[in-house]
């Protein structure tokens, strides 16, 4: 008895983060309108989501949102960690102080303001998309910074100035030497700018253009609206979207186990 | 000029300049000016008076503390299992339990949603519950993970000291597990609580009408009323920061990340 509350608990919570996703998973291969009795199996939803003009704009403008957004922002963050790390402590702490605001503060506030800032303040049209692409730096490029910081603090420094001795410029040594060392550090600071962007609805809200919508936008207006079949395509897109992240994950950590197994044969 | 490393930094600088502190500075101003630009306390003094936004912060802070102990509840003894378990692959399986931050929450949300209909038939009937259900479905993952790590990281001679000085499991767990994990807790609390109070999406999904902070900021935004939603955002600012000294964790953009791990 007293050994198998571990595996029930487990069970329970695993089930509580799964059961609703699987659920709707299910349901999205059939032609019924809600959870309760299956009826027959049917593609309609998946046909809608990829035949449905306003889904596909809607899905392309949120990745082409998230891909651009996380590319300036890995830029900013990167090239910010090393002219922050390179800096007096003074000036490193102030940039590292600064860049935890946004990450601590709670989007609705960081959205808002940035709103009030670029509309009202400064009167940006919503519909450049500067202030939501703005938004979405704000909201990554912290992120980037905080994965690249470690990376660059472990790196020796003695080979940037190994570069310099051998020759080669300033510009040359960071290209050659430094980024290569740090990149693991900007790719895991990018993917992590992609899922915030994707994931965010706050910012969005208060900075996107009227007509443009985020997935998280489209969808909690769309729970508003009654168009059953919009609706059920949305179940669709997220077991579409469910099995996406479980192969990344799949892959990345096929790939660690890999590495690990090289790793243990080298020593 | 001659190139310098340090003013690789300069780019991103000027962003943090402009694009976080300047709105903070533009949200002061808002919050304690009227329409005609004079200075005024009537926000500040108007949300402190009025019975409905004392009650939205109240009910608020209700909503963020039964949801991070929900959260606490579930999470520790998850984190507990997982750590002290010693099945292969453990990574994997740790990465299940955080595999949902990355799907887009409305989505979840959506699929909770839909799963709360069935089984209660109209979701008006429990509002505060389903409104915790639904926080908690969205953050536990931010509670387990940061939990985990601490766990895991613990030291393990420190229990098999305790044990050898004569403790039993229980008080080893009471004595050294729990105070020594209590900075992941912490941790965890913090990636919860906060989103908790703000997250208006989830009630607004689940039909549930009653307001927390974040609603009071869209209600004004919706209404053009500048002023006001300044002022709410400054007293959430304020509350993020007391929030912040309290529970003192660095670690809140690796958990927020998922990079802990």
């Amino acid at each position: 008895m007293k050994k198998l509350w571990k595996p029930v608990f487990f069970a329970i919570v695993f089930l509580f983060l799964y059961l609703p996703i699987l659920i709707l998973a299910v349901y999205s291969f059939t032609d019924s309108t809600t959870i309760g009795a299956i009826r027959g199996f049917s593609l309609r939803n998946y046909v809608t989501l990829i035949s449905t003009e306003e889904l596909r704009n809607m899905i392309a403008g949120t990745l082409a949102l998230a891909v651009g957004s996380a590319f300036i922002a890995t830029i900013l963050g990167t090239l910010g960690a090393l002219g922050a790390f390179y800096s007096r402590e003074r000036t490193r702490t102030a940039i590292a102080t600064v860049n935890r605001i946004p990450v601590i503060n709670a989007d609705v506030v960081t959205g808002f303001s940035i709103c009030v800032l670029m509309v009202v303040v400064m009167h940006i049209s919503k519909d450049s998309y500067i202030p939501l692409i703005i938004g979405h730096v704000t909201l990554s490029a912290p992120f980037v910074f905080l994965n690249v910081m470690p990376k660059i603090q472990q790196m020796d420094s003695s080979l940037y100035e190994a570069a310099l001795d051998l020759g080669a410029t300033p510009f040359r040594a960071l290209r050659q030497v430094v980024i290569p060392e740090i990149m693991p550090g900007v790719l895991s600071g990018f993917g992590l700018a992609i899922t915030l962007s994707l994931d965010d609805y706050f910012i969005a809200t208060y900075t996107k253009p009227a007509m443009f919508n985020t997935i998280s936008t489209y969808v909690v207006n769309a729970t508003k609206g009654s168009q059953t079949s919009i609706k059920t395509a949305l179940w669709a897109l997220s077991t579409a979207i469910f099995v996406i992240v479980l192969l990344f994950v799949l892959l990345g950590n096929l790939r660690a186990a890999q590495e690990e197994k090289r790793r243990e044969r080298m020593d | 000029m001659r190139f310098s490393r340090k003013n690789l930094g300069i780019p991103y600088a000027v962003f943090l300049l402009l694009f976080v502190l300047m709105p903070l500075a533009v949200l002061f101003y808002y919050a304690f000016t009227n329409g005609s630009g004079q200075f005024t306390l009537m926000n500040f003094i108007g949300f402190f008076t009025n019975p409905n936004t004392l009650g939205t912060l109240v009910y608020s802070f209700a909503v963020a503390f039964v949801t991070t102990v929900v959260c606490v509840l579930l999470a520790y003894p998850l984190a507990y299992i997982l750590a002290s378990s010693k099945i292969r692959a453990k990574s994997a399986v740790v990465m299940l339990f955080v595999l949902p931050m990355w799907i887009n929450f409305s989505l979840r949300i959506t699929a909770l949603k839909e799963v709360l209909i069935f089984i209660e038939g109209n979701l008006a009937m429990y509002p505060f519950t389903n409104t915790v259900i639904g926080m908690t479905y969205d953050f536990l993952p931010f509670m387990i993970l940061p939990i985990y790590t601490s766990i895991s990281r613990l030291d393990h001679s420190l229990l098999e000291a305790a044990q050898d000085l004569g403790a039993n499991e229980r008080e080893a767990f009471f004595k050294v597990t729990l105070p020594l994990s209590m900075p992941g807790v912490m941790s965890g609390v913090s990636m919860v609580f906060l989103p908790a109070m703000t997250n208006y999406v989830v009630l607004d999904m689940l039909y549930n009408s009653t307001y927390i902070m974040g609603s009071l900021i869209g209600s004004y935004f919706a209404a053009y009323y500048w002023h006001g939603g300044s002022m709410i955002a400054l007293i959430l600012l304020l509350i993020i920061c007391i929030f912040t000294l309290l529970t003192d964790s660095d670690e809140t953009g690796d958990v927020r990340g998922g990079t802990i791990l």
